[in-house]
């Protein structure tokens, strides 16, 4: 489980980009993050494995608290964060395997990763993992052969190797076009129930995010301004999340007023550019 | 619809056109000035295209005594060891002054001192490296070495690590971000971007290295350039001509082989 409270972090260029935020994914649950672009949800990603130091609050992923920790327990502690990136963040020039397989670095020195001599369950598991996610008998394949689609499935197949207490996503399917996009989101959601792994996975498509996530929270300018079931996700809430609409006092037991129709909650122009980042 | 009368200019570097003239009217100034400065009058032009035509009689046909061949062979062979030498050993110190001085990878202090060296070592010719490393250590190869070595570090670590500052930082942060070690993050995500780009420079700067190795025994440091100014000393032309065709052979298959390398590997 991961519990984040007070999260705070203001870049040296003086960019509040967290202004304090508390939430926690919990049990094998899938959190979409919504917001807006600039909103803070790259940022608090990169600050929950430490990527971006965080300036202030507290990251407990089970018993173990993140901010504090040092380098070796810090990497220690990465081992059981998977992540996913919009760019793929593969290494080009390597082989499919390989990147995989750098999921599994953690574990072996520096000497077996440099000689590719990794144990055989890790590279059992990394055949059985390209078959889950479709790129069997790829393993060879350098990665810039690739399209981008089978691209994230390389990235998803990295992070789970890993065999994390939690999946951090950050906007899986912002590169892709949307019938790729929502195969992609299929997958991932799929494979970490399949595992029980909960999932933080931030995205600006508020479809995909009512589709495919348990619960949903908002960011807007760096604080959090919803969290609920898809179902509780109404105009309002929309409203806070993409233009800063004031939260009114009786936000946690007023049944705000329904706008539109069930799923279909933003009326079409109002729709957040799905090419937007 | 009325016919516009506004024009348009392309807008120059400099600003404004007065500026831009003046620039013009002091650059041809200047090389004028120094045309006069350095008396290249005419007839002392002429002159001088005479008396290299007489030369090139002097310098016709190539000769070598059986013992002057062997002594071009031995000094080439010296030359092509010192810049094999020197190259291996220019690499191998070259990658760690590289990843010091790559502002992505390196504190700022360290690449501050990093990059003044490979200023330094960039600043001065191998000939004048050379001239220091044979005052330091006397005539001979090892000077020639040193002094080639110096130069190879000035230039591999300077362009390796412009490499290094062009990698994708997602991907090694990626690659980190699994709980890899420094050094694994440096094996997994630094290495694969600058492989192909390595290789090339390397047999790159080897050619270059021949060349500067055939030449710095001008000043002491060992190899074929020696027995060049014995030659010239001694104003025995023909040899001169044998020598500087040796060096021409070695350094066009040196430059082939470095083509056809590079060709297949980057
Ligand atoms: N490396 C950085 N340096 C300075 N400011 C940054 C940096 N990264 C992000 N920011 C700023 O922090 C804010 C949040 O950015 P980000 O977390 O990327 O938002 P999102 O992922 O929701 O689009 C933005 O105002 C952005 O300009
Ligand atoms: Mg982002």
């Amino acid at each position: 489980m991961l519990q984040v409270t007070d999260l705070r972090k203001t870049y040296p260029t003086g960019d509040e980009a967290l202004k304090g935020v508390t939430t926690s994914v919990e049990g094998s649950e899938t959190v979409a993050m919504i917001g807006p672009s600039g909103a803070g949800k790259s940022t608090f990603i990169r600050c929950v494995n430490r990527l971006t130091e965080p300036s202030g609050g507290e990251i407990y992923l089970d018993d173990t608290e993140l901010t504090g920790l040092n380098d070796d327990a810090l990497r220690a502690a990465r081992r059981d964060i998977g992540m996913i990136f919009q760019e793929y963040n593969l290494v080009e020039r390597l082989t499919v395997m390989e990147n995989v397989l750098t999921g599994r670095l953690g574990y072996v020195s520096a000497w077996q990763a440099f000689r590719r001599s990794f144990p055989p369950e890790d590279i059992e598991r990394a055949y059985e993992i390209l078959d889950r996610v479709g790129l069997g008998e790829m393993e060879n394949k350098r990665v810039d052969e690739l399209s981008g689609g089978q691209r994230q499935r390389v990235g998803i197949a990295r992070a789970v190797i890993q065999q994390p207490k939690i999946l951090l996503v950050d906007e899986p399917t912002s590169s892709l076009d949307p019938e790729t996009s929502n195969t992609v989101m299929r997958l991932l959601t799929d494979i970490a129930a399949e595992r029980e792994v909960p999932v933080l996975i931030n995205i600006h498509e508020v479809d995909l995010a009512i589709e495919h996530a348990d619960r949903i929270v908002g960011l807007h300018d760096g604080e959090l301004v919803f969290e609920g079931s898809p179902s509780e996700l109404d105009q309002l809430g929309l409203d806070q999340v993409y233009r800063g609409a004031e939260v009114p006092e009786n936000a946690d037991d007023g049944q705000a007023p329904e706008t539109t129709g069930d799923g279909d909650v933003l009326p079409d122009t109002d729709r957040p550019l799905a090419g937007e980042t | 619809m009325a016919a516009g009368n506004r024009t348009w200019e392309r807008p120059t570097v400099f600003r404004r056109r007065e500026v831009k003239w003046a620039v013009y009217v002091g650059i041809v100034g200047f090389v004028l000035w120094s045309g006069v400065g350095v008396g290249a009058d005419p007839a002392r032009i002429a002159q001088g295209l005479g008396s290299a035509g007489s030369l090139v009689g002097d310098f016709l046909p190539p000769s070598a005594t059986p013992r002057q061949a062997q002594r071009i062979a031995d000094k080439m062979l010296e030359s092509v060891a010192m810049a094999m030498v020197s190259t291996l050993t220019g690499i191998v110190l070259s990658v760690p002054i590289a990843f010091m001085a790559a502002e992505n990878l390196s504190p700022k202090p360290l690449y501050a001192i990093n990059r003044g060296f490979i200023s330094i070592s960039r600043a001065f010719n191998a000939i004048i490296v050379g001239i220091i490393a044979v005052k330091a250590i006397g005539f001979g190869p090892l000077a020639g070495i040193l002094t080639i070595t110096f130069k190879t570090v000035g230039f591999f670590s300077k362009l390796l690590a412009e490499d290094l500052e062009d990698i994708d930082m997602g991907s090694v942060n990626a690659v980190r971000a699994s709980g890899a070690s420094p050094i694994q993050t440096v094996l997994y995500g630094v290495v694969p971007q600058i492989i192909p780009r390595f290789a090339g420079l390397s047999v790159y700067r080897w050619d270059i290295n021949i060349r500067t190795s055939t030449i710095i025994g001008i000043v002491g440091a060992g190899g074929i350039g020696s027995v060049l100014l014995t030659a010239f000393n001694r104003y025995d032309y023909q040899y001169v001509t044998a020598i500087l065709l040796a060096i021409i052979a070695v350094v066009l298959v040196a430059e082939g082989v470095s083509a056809v390398v590079r060709r297949r590997y980057t």
